[in-house]
């Protein structure tokens, strides 16, 4: 119970300075769910977005009740999911209340405007760190090189360059000969549990 | 019965928008002509409210329609129905990544998916770069390099950059304070 209190507040917390799509909030639950608490590794971030970017839904929602589930099964999804869409639902619903009245938009505009500058150079930071935890090994600059381009240039939708990117990393791993033995490990561990 | 109504159309957006919050904007513009719940102007509006408060984009459209279709009911459950598509699918695909995540196949796939998760953050950065910083539509106008570039914005980036790797605090002050910039400066 606990537990699941202080999932749906660190996602209130989230959801209330996450400003723009789904990449805006991994600055912060890195930092709240990595760095402060060790409740996940920074690895199953990016497969938690990996996956919230591939499935329908909002990106941001998906990542949330991903993350949700691997803290605390489904309560846990629907504690940081609701936890997520709270700050929008009060704050929304209050400025829609006043929206007539509602002469500063563009204060809101100016704030946002240097927001999203801020969260550029979060999200570079971001992206110098996983470099800095990666492997390094060529294939990997080499997926993020290809990915980058794909999405900038030809605008390739990102699920394409998931999949694509998964079908490579199987392929890589099977030139390398990983595939087989993680296989047998993977097998008499199984075997091993079973007994 | 508008919340039911409500419900199901946001149910269908949040099933079928794939995608960030933007993706779901042609869903938004056919639902509001249909029923005839705002004028385009409205939406437009609402999208840049949306854009600038916190909260995903599609999230807090949802809650802006569905508050000004069926008060403040009906903001929650549009909200409920956009994200219960995402918490239905996403629960099932937990359970069995959870199950599945060390089996090999599933190990290999990710290491590749890695790498190419930090291009697609990469190319967010960019995406919002060319909104914010670069100026590509004076570039073609006046093919003057001065111009190509918002001075004040790349001068905010360079700052919020070397603050965020010399110091490394919350992500949460760089946001505030930078937002207070924005205000004070006009951006």
């Amino acid at each position: 119970m606990k537990k699941l209190l202080k999932i749906f507040l660190i996602f209130f917390k989230i959801g209330s300075f996450t400003f723009g799509g789904g990449y805006a909030m991994l600055p912060i639950i890195k930092r709240e769910l990595v760095d402060n608490l060790n409740w996940i590794t920074e690895k199953d971030i990016y497969n938690y977005y990996a996956i919230g970017q591939s499935t329908p839904g909002i990106i941001a929602v998906n990542t949330a009740t991903m993350t949700g589930y691997s803290l605390k099964g489904i309560k846990g999804a629907l504690a940081a999911t609701t936890g997520f869409i709270m700050p929008s639902l009060i704050i929304i619903t209050l400025i829609a209340s006043f929206f007539k009245r509602f002469q500063q938009i563009d204060l809101f505009q100016h704030a946002f405007a240097a927001i999203q500058i801020a969260v550029v150079a979060l999200i570079i930071d971001i992206v110098i760190k996983m470099w800095q935890k990666s492997d390094k090994t060529r294939a990997s600059l080499l997926i993020f090189l290809i990915a980058f381009l794909l999405l900038v240039i030809f605008k390739i939708s990102p699920v394409f360059v998931i999949l694509g990117s998964a079908a490579a990393g199987i392929i890589i791993q099977y030139l390398r000969g990983n595939l087989e033995t993680a296989y047998y490990d993977y097998q008499n561990k199984d075997q091993g549990s079973d007994k | 019965m508008v919340y039911l109504r409500l419900f199901l159309e946001f149910f269908k957006v949040g099933l079928f928008a794939l995608g960030g919050g933007l993706a779901a904007l042609p869903f938004l513009q056919d639902l509001i002509t249909k029923y005839s719940w705002m004028t385009s102007k409205e939406l437009l509006n609402m999208i840049a409210i949306s854009e600038s408060t916190p909260g995903a984009i599609g999230i807090n459209t949802a809650t802006f329609i569905g508050f000004n279709t069926g008060g403040i009911p009906g903001g929650i459950i549009a909200t409920a129905g956009l994200a219960a598509p995402s918490i239905i699918i996403i629960t099932i695909i937990a359970h069995y990544f959870k199950k599945f995540n060390q089996h090999p196949l599933v190990e290999s796939a990710f290491s590749g998916i890695r790498p190419a998760v930090a291009g697609l953050i990469a190319s967010a950065a960019f995406e919002l770069a060319q909104g914010g910083i670069l100026n590509l539509q004076y570039l073609q106008l006046n093919k003057k390099l001065i111009n190509f570039f918002d001075y004040k914005s790349l001068l905010l980036l360079l700052i919020v950059f070397t603050a965020v790797r010399k110091f490394k605090k919350h992500p949460i002050i760089y946001i505030t304070v930078s937002a207070l910039i924005g205000i004070i400066f006009k951006f």
